[in-house]
């Protein structure tokens, strides 16, 4: 795996940035905004929204696997136990205090 | 067939073919003449793809089901685990195993685009592409599941990975009960491309 | 906020899953060759077909069939970069169908 340079640890709980960019965003739009935790550092890789338009993709952000309670996620009724897990970037991410 | 051969060894299309299907071969034979890129990039490209398919993630799984030692290799190092099985992995950025068990299920989708583990399984099933599957996957994954005929109590936990940037999944599934009189062949056979994506479990029994 | 055509996870009214699978007609290959090809010889980057993709009409994306999107947007790509111009690409079209008769 990669080294990883980023602010989060496995098991921080973090919320994604609810927030609407023009350019190549590779985090959804139904996990915008959303509450979760990092299950997995995945490390440091090339930014897709430089390399979208020809860029270097360089500062290289970490890469995230961030888990989320379905019901966080679209409300009650999920299976409380499921979970939808999302690989984010570090700048897509806000610690919670 | 859908396209003819010129003099040149060129396929080229009929008229019968869409407006973005004949455009390929316009901007093939752009490419070829710019020296962009060679016929042979091309047959590469063609033959590399023919030669993925999901019988290479069976064998993995196969040899994970019956070799532990396997298995925890193929978890913490997937891709030097599937170059010991003459599996190329190389060409994935970062490869990653889900792993099922009687508890949790994992099921992959790409609900931005169709992102698939190519190099190892081939390409993707139609249904992995199709807007339903991108829509449906993360809010009703046990429905989806249900649909390719697996049913899970609310006791099981489901775990659907959007896979949405550098990391390309690969679920190894459970192997079914009752099957230890099987070869690692044998086996392979009841590891289909659906249970590697995770919206089914492998087969109970043999085809 | 505005959501990209591209990004439909959780969209509703999907309906059940279409499990038939289609044979790749020799088009389908050669788009997909070619794609590979020019990221193999670091022409493009997925990433920048990806955005091509999201860039595109709105109901061109959702009419186009799969490999037709990955067409537009390989020339989208290539326009961008100088490496093909749109005329081109038309007047090889017109010499194919001149060859084989109008459509």
């Amino acid at each position: 795996m990669n080294p990883a340079s980023g602010r989060f640890k496995q098991g921080d709980t973090v919320r994604v940035l609810n927030e609407d960019r023009p350019g190549h965003i590779r985090t959804p739009f139904y996990i915008r905004g959303k509450v979760g935790w990092v299950e997995r550092v995945y490390g440091d890789f090339l930014n897709p929204e430089s390399l979208a338009f020809g860029g270097d993709g360089l500062p290289k952000r970490t890469l995230y696997l961030v888990a989320f309670n379905q019901a966080d996620v679209w409300g009650a009724g999920q299976p409380p136990k499921d979970k939808v897990l999302v690989d984010i970037y570090d700048h897509w991410l806000e610690p919670i205090a | 067939m859908s396209a003819t051969n010129d003099q040149h060894g060129h396929e080229h299309p009929r008229h019968e073919l869409s407006h973005y299907a004949k455009r390929i071969y316009a901007i093939r034979d752009l490419l070829l003449e710019k020296g962009v890129i060679t016929e042979k990039d091309i047959q590469c490209q063609i033959e590399y793809q023919e030669a993925r398919s999901p019988a290479n993630g069976a064998k993995i799984v196969a040899r994970a089901w019956v070799d532990s030692e396997f298995k925890a290799r193929l978890i913490a190092e997937p891709k030097a685990a599937c170059a010991e099985l003459g599996i190329d992995a190389a060409a994935l950025n970062e490869f990653v195993i889900l792993e099922n068990t009687e508890k949790v299920r994992h099921m992959v989708v790409c609900t931005l685009c169709s992102c698939y583990p190519r190099p190892i399984l081939g390409r993707p099933p139609d249904w992995y592409k199709s807007f339903n599957y991108r829509q449906r996957s993360v809010t009703d994954p046990r429905g989806v599941m249900r649909e390719f005929g697996l049913v899970l109590p609310d006791d099981v936990e489901v775990r659907v990975h959007d896979s949405t940037a550098d990391i390309r999944y690969l679920v190894l599934p459970l192997r079914p009960r009752g099957t230890e009189g099987l070869s690692e062949a044998e086996l392979a056979k009841l590891v289909t491309r659906d249970s590697m994506i995770g919206v089914m479990d492998a087969l109970p029994t043999l085809p | 906020m505005a959501r990209g055509h591209h990004d439909v996870g959780g969209l509703p009214n999907a309906g059940p899953i279409e499990q038939t699978q289609h044979e790749l007609s020799d088009w389908e290959i050669m788009a997909d060759a070619v794609n590979q090809a020019l990221g193999v010889r670091g022409i493009k980057r997925t990433d920048e077909m990806r955005r091509a993709r999201e860039e595109m009409d709105s109901t061109a994306y959702r009419d186009m069939t799969y490999y037709e999107r990955w067409i537009a947007s390989i020339e989208t790509i290539l326009i961008e970069k100088g490496i093909l111009k749109k005329e081109e690409i038309d007047s090889k079209l017109a010499e194919f169908e001149k060859k084989w008769g109008e459509p």
